[in-house]
């Protein structure tokens, strides 16, 4: 184990790259690749690395980039793509279709505003475009979570409970490109705990037929076959974690991360970066003697509802922070997440950080004041106009 | 297993093809070019898609994969790789059709192309987007009344050979159904050939050509004779090899006009034809360097 500087990027690259080298001794490993921002060094970094049986395909877009990933599932081999924002958006057609045939491919998004007009800074609204799509979602708030992430990320989608596409977001900059210590396990322990990928409908010399016509009869089963295992992931991911921490020595973070919340009335929920923050505001106002807790969610496909559920219970003010907006309803994981609280609790959807706003602990605390004043839930509300 | 998939056609009876398609033709014609070779074959969105029938059952005799219409040779791409790493000798063969080469497979195509990936992209040309029930696409010949374009097409047919040698691929060929001893030599030498081969086979199709099932291959002899389809081979980008020689005759023009209602609307005549299909050959010849042999280049060049 050794401990470097790296950007979440190239700690997402560098946990890939192990990875790859893990599987030499099976199918290898091929990745498609194509730059956007801010997700472009993250390939780079791939593409310098030495992988023996490993091909990193330099495409012309990144609807080919997760073509050439389908592809390299498809024959058997590990694979991996990364990118953000539009890139995602152009990629999304053969994501459905990876995550249909049931091939495991990792991504790393670095999330970031869709345009034009462009921006390019953090914004949970590209990956959310996929969030139905059947591809295992996480949302990480520290270099060393991305880097843990991936790695497990392989393992999980390569189970053959699970078999579908893990996808690992960052928030574009606040995380892709801040430069953070991460422990980097040896090879060794890598191979120990990945096997080597396995895909057992791969093409190999037997014929047979991927992705061919279906009728709406076989299709349904098809696609709640897909929506049940990606239920029982949840349960695969708490063994895998289980597994993770005598390998490499430290906890792989779960599902969700609560963070004092047994005794609290009030309870801020959200994903990534802003988590942390709300963690921070959390211990200032538990000195004054609030009860206030924060609940993070790292996994939001499959949404652990009960688990949600059980932190929800009791709570009497909910304030769910969104950094995308679902126009014409409100922040996404508002609406996924709000008829998991106890009824009659206040459930007040804030949408911050939008288009790469900074959310500052000074906005949390803002958000805990407003939350504490009202009586009734309201419309979802965006922060930055308060 | 690997006698299964060695002997056994690659495209089996009871399909649901038109009658006298000539993506069928193709397929039986490259089942004799595989031979032993292992393969795996990655089709896009078009007829050949939904030709391999409802799941589970198949069409295909080897293992295939069914991409996204613009991603054949992006997953051909990985699937040549995986072969590749592995030392597996695997033949990775797309099949696609002219919507998924010529339109919207055709910035994946050309980048598979340029990095001269392992691949043998086989695209039988329909002129047509048969699937979606029969639009134009760039690949329809002007003309053709398409659902799209009634009163026939106003555009040329792109030269998508032309576009292919300008990637310098190690091979890149024009096929004739109707002159099988010339596919077949072709079909083998881009089954064995390494690196990024391309065929383009004209193929008949009575639906979306108006024509008889039974005169598919008649008509492709007819534009091979005509001189409106040039049947020849381009190795490396730059040498030129003419495999058939037309007659040129304004009577095999006229059949194969007559023949088809898609071309009665627009009535096009062989008269019309004929300028395009000189200008053609004069830079065919000057290319393959047998008329003008001022221009021509040493062939170790
Ligand atoms: C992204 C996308 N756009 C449109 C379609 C609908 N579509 C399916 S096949 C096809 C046309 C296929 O034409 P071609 O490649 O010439 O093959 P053919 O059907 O003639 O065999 C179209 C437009 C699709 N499947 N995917
Ligand atoms: S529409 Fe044309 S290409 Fe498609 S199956 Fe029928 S004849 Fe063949
Ligand atoms: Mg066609």
């Amino acid at each position: 184990m050794s401990s470097q500087l790296l950007s979440a990027n190239h700690a997402a690259a560098l946990a890939t790259t192990l990875a790859a080298r893990a599987n030499r001794k099976g199918k290898g490993f091929v990745s498609g690749v194509y730059p956007i921002t801010p997700s472009t060094e993250c390939m780079e970094y791939l593409c310098n690395q030495k992988i023996e049986k490993g091909r990193v395909v330099r495409v012309e877009s990144e609807h080919s980039a997760m073509g050439v990933c389908i592809g390299g599932a498809a024959a058997g081999a590990r694979s991996f793509t990364a990118t953000s924002s539009n890139g995602l958006a152009y990629m999304v057609e053969n994501c459905i279709a990876a995550a249909n045939l049931r091939l495991p491919v990792v991504m790393v998004v670095a999330n970031r505003t869709l345009g034009p007009p462009w921006n390019i800074w953090a914004d949970q609204g590209d990956a959310l475009l996929l969030r139905d799509a059947g591809l295992i979602q996480f949302y990480c708030a520290s270099n060393q979570e991305v880097f843990d992430t991936v790695l497990s990320a392989f393992r999980l989608a390569e189970d053959g409970r699970v078999m579908m596409p893990v996808m690992v977001n960052m928030e574009g900059f606040i995380l892709s490109h801040n430069v953070a210590p991460v422990e980097i396990p040896q090879q060794g322990l890598v191979d120990d705990f990945l096997p080597l990928t396995d895909i057992p409908h791969r093409l190999e010399t037997v014929p047979h037929t991927l992705g061919q016509v279906e009728l709406p009869h076989q299709n349904e089963c098809h696609r709640f076959q897909h929506h049940t295992a990606m239920l029982a992931a949840a349960a695969i991911y708490d063994d895998i974690r289980a597994q993770f921490e005598p390998i490499f020595g430290r906890a792989l973070q779960g599902a969700l991360v609560p963070y004092r919340c047994d005794d609290a009335e009030t309870l801020i929920v959200s994903m990534g970066t802003m988590g942390i923050t709300a963690e921070r505001v959390v211990d200032d106002m538990r000195a004054a003697g609030a009860r206030v807790g924060s609940l993070r969610l790292r996994l939001f496909r499959p949404l652990p509802v009960d688990a949600i559920r059980a932190v929800f219970a009791g709570k009497k003010r909910i304030a769910i922070l969104d950094r995308n907006i679902g126009l014409g309803l409100g922040g996404v994981l508002w609406s996924d997440t709000r008829a998991l609280a106890d009824p009659g609790a206040v459930v007040q959807n804030y949408l911050t950080g939008l288009g790469g706003g900074d959310v500052r602990p000074e906005h949390i605390a803002k958000i805990v004041a407003d939350i504490a004043a009202r009586e009734i839930s309201g419309a979802p509300m965006l922060m930055e106009a308060v | 297993m690997n006698d299964v998939c060695n002997t056994a056609a690659i495209f089996r009876q009871g399909n649901t093809n038109c009658g006298g398609c000539g993506m069928s033709i193709t397929l039986q014609m490259l089942r004799r070019a595989v031979g032993a070779n292992p393969v795996h074959l990655v089709i896009p969105a078009c007829c050949g898609a939904v030709a391999g029938g409802t799941f589970p059952q198949s069409t295909y005799g080897v293992p295939t994969i069914m991409s996204t219409f613009a991603s054949a040779a992006a997953v051909a791409s990985g699937l040549a790789s995986v072969a590749s790493l592995n030392g597996e000798g695997t033949r990775v063969i797309v099949l696609a059709g002219d919507g998924g080469t010529f339109d919207i497979g055709f910035a994946t195509l050309s980048a598979a192309a340029e990095r001269n990936e392992d691949i043998l992209f086989l695209c039988y040309d329909n002129e047509i987007y048969g699937n979606t029930g029969g639009q134009r696409s760039s690949a329809t010949p002007q003309g053709a009344v398409t659902s799209n374009t009634l009163e026939g097409k106003l555009e040329q047919k792109k030269d998508i050979l032309a576009v292919m040698a300008a990637h310098r691929i190690p091979y890149a060929a024009s096929v004739s159904l109707a002159h099988a001893e010339d596919t077949q030599k072709k079909f083998a030498h881009a089954v064995a050939q390494k690196g990024f081969r391309f065929l383009h086979v004209l193929s008949p199709c009575p639906t979306g050509w108006k024509s008889e099932p039974a005169l598919g291959l008649e008509l492709v002899r007819l534009a091979v004779r005509s001189g409106l389809w040039p049947v020849y081979e381009i190795f490396d980008g730059k040498r030129y090899t003419v495999s058939i020689e037309p007659d040129f005759s304004d009577e095999a023009l006229g059949l194969y006009l007559s023949l088809q209602r898609r071309f009665q609307k627009s009535g096009l005549t062989a008269a019309d034809l004929r300028p395009a299909i000189e200008r053609n050959w004069q830079s065919l010849r000057a290319l393959s360097g047998r008329i003008i042999p001022g221009k021509r280049e040493s062939r170790e060049g």
